[in-house]
């Protein structure tokens, strides 16, 4: 009897330490990405960033993302939805996280395409092919090509800019900027600054009702 | 001293249901340690962590199965797993250590098995923590073995 009890207070004990080390370090790592992203504001954007909406609206949405990443192109359509019910007062800057392998190839094909003036197009058409040019999380920028036809790009122009120095300068600026930020997975958004407590589309609609709410405050 | 009558017996029985129990903790103990640094900490597990934990997740319910009631032969279904385990183990901390050449590592995508996330104290790293939980572990079901056996 003795040790039964012994032994079920031992896994009570054991699992109530795990829970509480839990809370408490994830506590510990909002708080510290919160500070992080506040020491680091200058890294949230670039004058390279490609952007949505007026220039000073009040809620500016940071994401750093991966064409290659499945969450950020089911965000993609989220994100532009919420930016539709309130126009005026949202503005969204993208930033480029190419975590997967070969996915830096595809950011440069973007990035190219950026200069061209292209870039919102270029990225809904990856968006919408991106079971086709990486199949199993594998980006491959050869499979990109035909997903960009009728887009009206200079093809020749495109293919000289991703080799180019610049875009590499570019896409290993937004890499050290999501070092800078604590950003290890796509998509990360932080508004206004503020990174999401944790992911979640409810977490993101959230923090952007509250940035709303205090603008209209202001 | 009591050295004969039914006593001695009970004291035997007390005896090899510490030491699994003690067994059964440290392996507990192991794998929430596993699962904070992989599920809270969100560190990936390399390829040799996952045949770790294999064999050290197993233990966590085979052990109590043996322990109500006391079924010694219990370490005759743990050991070969603590054993395995720890083999894996040791080869991990030889090849944290460079012992094993690169060339031989087994994991040749994803998170690198030399690759040293945690050190704490400056020698402590998670395969250490490892070869020592399953050789805790070998060590308490030796123990609960030959209590039993004499």
């Amino acid at each position: 009897m003795k040790q039964k009890t012994l032994f079920i207070g031992a896994a009570i004990l054991l699992l109530l330490v795990f829970l509480i080390a839990t809370l408490v370090y994830q506590s510990e790592k909002i708080d510290q990405s919160a500070k992080f992203a506040e020491r680091n504001r200058a890294n949230l954007m670039r004058m390279h960033s490609p952007a949505l909406g007026k220039a000073d609206a009040p809620v500016v949405i940071v994401e750093f993302f991966d064409p290659a990443c499945e969450t950020c192109r089911e965000f993609y359509p989220l994100v532009k939805k919420m930016m539709a019910a309130d126009r005026e007062r949202i503005r969204l800057v993208l930033r480029y996280a190419p975590f997967h392998k070969g996915s830096d190839k595809v950011v440069a094909v973007l990035e190219a395409a950026r200069k061209q003036g292209k870039f919102w197009p270029t990225l809904e058409a990856l968006f919408a092919s991106q079971p086709d040019w990486a199949p199993h999380h594998a980006p491959q920028v050869a499979l990109v090509w035909p997903h960009l036809e009728g887009l009206g790009l200079n093809l020749e122009q495109l293919k000289a800019d991703i080799s180019a120095l610049e875009t590499a300068q570019v896409i290993a600026q937004d890499l050290d900027d999501a070092r800078a930020l604590n950003v290890t997975m796509t998509p990360e958004y932080f508004v206004n600054g503020k990174p999401l407590p944790n992911f979640g589309y409810e977490q993101l609609k959230k923090l952007v009702d509250e940035a709303l709410n205090e603008a209209q405050r202001r | 001293m009591n050295t004969t009558g039914p006593l001695t017996g009970l004291r035997t029985d007390t005896t090899a249901w510490s030491l699994t129990f003690a067994a059964w903790l440290v392996a507990s103990v192991s794998m929430l340690g596993a699962l904070f640094f992989g599920e809270v900490m969100q560190l990936p597990p390399c390829v040799l962590c996952w045949y770790q934990r294999i064999f050290m997740f197993p233990l966590v319910l085979i052990l109590p199965i043996g322990l109500f009631p006391l079924d010694r032969k219990v370490v005759r279904y743990a050991l070969p797993l603590a054993v395995l385990g720890w083999l894996f183990a040791a080869f991990h901390l030889l090849l944290v250590a460079g012992v094993i050449p690169e060339s031989i590592k087994p994991c040749t995508q994803g998170v690198p098995c030399s690759q040293t996330v945690i050190e704490w104290f400056g020698f402590v790293t998670i395969p250490l923590l490892s070869a020592v939980a399953f050789s805790a572990v070998i060590a308490l079901l030796v123990l609960t073995y030959s209590r039993s056996s004499k």
